[in-house]
């Protein structure tokens, strides 16, 4: 490659085609690379990959790495870490990008930490400084907080990003790329990690982290019958109910039920809160509740701030209410 | 006997940072500090296998003084040993510093471990990197995200369920798993557990020079990332209030979001066209 810069992106095609991570990658790194003057590297490993290769091509990516072996077809730590360092040792890109699924964030920390450099988690943006470095914008404290961290002497410099926070370039399959397929290396160490089984299921077990809509009361449901009502409200939505601190000590719900810092995260695409203030240590756990719908007597509430839609009234009413409204309208 | 190691933080309780406005950084020293909620379930999975069969757990964790709490309320659920890690050299280490020094610490302190147990993040970084990278350190096979543990002699078998796949994975002591939220619920801490835990002398405390590192090995394995600023995340919602009595906020409600709420729980409340009700 010469003296040419590179930013490379992982190859993340496990649940292609619902999983586009990497291509909303390589639109963003193709942004980073008109900055620093550098090429956009996708790196495919796997077994069967031409598929990826063309979609990646066709997404942007100026070069393609390839490492196809029957060797790698399945997703391992181990393997895929032995290949990928190897790459980057050879070619020493300035950047790379890999997406936050459960294998790249697996996948991700260890390759930093082989590689001897550093790598933020779950970049919400990236950029580039006037330094020329690698801006990476995270999260922390339930994403109530934001960090701008630089990586400024290591290479490459890693982020991972999570899937659906950029945007990808739409497809063009005039597109050309540089494609280079490599031999698989040949000191591949053994698998220490033996994968058994492994089946393809879309249901995981369920779980309130996992559920896509909950139904969380606090202290202003006033008591216990109130309170068992958001049950039913949940059954109707085929949603979960969580509580608050408050709301558990009182007895009106189970400690497992708990919301927040101490207690589960949730990631709901709706979350409905009633009676709820939105004390901190509640609404670090509901930061990712993609839609929140509030009702609470107290505009003022913190609940109210952070919520879509605010409802401004007594929170047993409103739920009374929706209850008997949902009813209604509910069609299977 | 099994020689389980679990490795713990205590984060702040969000309700008080203190920021350093100059550093950008969290004064951790006045933080109220509490155990990360992932740490509570790699402590559980190790406390259910200590029920299983004979083991010992030795609880670990860097940071400063008061992180001693988080070992005492460890000692009080069930493990058997602390170890605590602190000097002002470690001090804003990131996740290739911290998996330096403990890796250090465990290879001095406890040596002939069979398994590392982490949580799979902590809920003020949340970079879940750590648990990943020790493994790196150790040179230790590997799993994130287990939702159950199963051991036959010095084989483990765990499942996970990840990127919509399930695993089954099988590995050889010594090993590296990062516990998932799903499973393992904590268990309670007694008072008189709590009460108990704070008299118990069993927990150690390494700084750096008893670790043998010094300023200019964390040179070589101090942190590679810079936190330039920290900043609070600016709310993108629209925000809207709705009041009035009941019957009139849910109507409107579901007029102008039934989408929303069709698609979130998959089925349909849109209001048919004739129904004047």
């Amino acid at each position: 490659m010469g003296n040419q810069k590179s930013i490379w992106v992982f190859g993340d095609y496990r649940n292609y085609f619902q999983n586009r991570v990497t291509l909303q990658l390589i639109s963003k790194a193709c942004d980073l690379a008109r900055r620093i003057d550098a090429e956009v590297c996708a790196v495919v490993i796997g077994h069967v990959v031409d598929e990826y290769i063309m979609e990646y091509t066709a997404h942007g990516a100026d070069r393609i790495l390839a490492v196809d072996h029957e060797i790698l077809k399945n997703y391992s730590a181990d393997t895929y870490l032995a290949v990928m360092e190897n790459l980057v040792r050879e070619r020493k890109p300035e950047i790379i990008l890999i997406g936050a699924t459960d294998f790249g964030r697996e996948f991700a920390p260890r390759l930093a930490k082989r590689l001897k450099t550093g790598l933020s988690a779950d970049c919400v943006g990236l950029d580039i400084t006037d330094e020329g470095l690698l801006l990476q914008i995270a999260p922390s404290f339930g994403g109530n907080m934001l960090a701008e961290i630089v990586t400024p002497e290591r290479r490459p410099q890693m982020a991972t990003v999570r899937p659906g926070t950029f945007k990808e370039i739409p497809h063009n399959y005039e597109r050309g790329a540089l494609v280079e397929r490599l031999p698989l290396i040949t000191n591949l160490p053994g698998q220490r990690v033996r994968l058994v089984e492994y089946e393809k299921s879309a249901e995981r077990q369920h779980t309130m982290e996992n559920s896509s809509v909950i139904v969380c009361g606090g202290r202003g449901m006033g008591n216990r019958n109130n309170f068992k009502k958001l049950h039913e409200l949940a059954k109707l939505l085929g949603g979960d109910v969580g509580a608050t601190r408050p709301a558990v000590y009182a007895g009106w719900a189970d400690h497992s039920a708990l919301v927040g810092q101490a207690g589960r995260h949730i990631k709901p695409k709706i979350l409905f809160s009633f009676g709820i203030s939105g004390a901190i240590q509640h609404t670090a756990g509901v930061g990712e509740a993609k839609f929140i719908v509030a009702v609470n007597k107290n505009p003022q509430a913190a609940m109210m701030k952070m919520a879509d839609v605010a409802i401004v009234a007594d929170a047993g009413d409103v739920l009374n209410t929706f209850i008997k409204e949902l009813k209604k309208r509910i069609r299977e | 006997m099994l020689n389980l190691i679990v490795c713990v933080k205590q984060v702040p309780m969000v309700t008080e940072l203190p920021w350093d406005e100059k550093r950008g950084t969290l004064r951790r020293d006045l933080a109220a500090g509490m155990m990360n909620p992932a740490c509570k379930h790699a402590l559980e999975a190790a406390l259910q296998i200590k029920e299983s069969r004979p083991a010992h757990i030795t609880v670990i964790t860097m940071g400063p003084p008061a992180a001693e709490e988080v070992l005492r309320e460890a000692l009080a659920m069930g493990a058997d040993r602390g170890i605590l890690i602190g000097d002002k050299l470690f001090a804003g280490s990131d996740t290739y510093a911290t998996s330096f020094v403990l890796a250090q610490a465990i290879k001095k302190q406890c040596p002939d471990y069979d398994l590392i147990l982490s949580g799979c993040y902590t809920s003020d970084s949340e970079t879940a990197q750590v648990g990943p990278q020790l493994a790196e350190e150790l040179d230790l096979p590997a799993a994130a995200y287990i939702e159950k543990i199963d051991i036959t002699g010095r084989t483990l078998r765990v499942r996970r369920f990840v990127d919509n796949f399930r695993e089954t994975l099988e590995m050889e002591f010594p090993a590296l798993v990062t516990v998932a939220m799903e499973n393992y619920q904590p268990r309670y801490t007694t008072l008189a557990g709590l009460e108990r835990a704070f008299k118990e002398e069993n927990i150690v405390s390494l700084s750096a020079s008893s670790l043998g590192i010094s300023f200019s090995t964390m040179d070589t394995h101090g942190s590679c990332t810079k936190v330039r600023k920290v900043f609070l995340r600016k709310a993108q919602k629209e925000n809207i209030f709705l009041k009035g009595p009941a019957a009139i906020v849910v109507n409107e409600f579901l007029k102008n979001h039934e989408d929303k709420v069709s698609s979130a729980i998959g089925k349909d409340i849109k209001k048919e066209e004739n129904d004047n009700g």
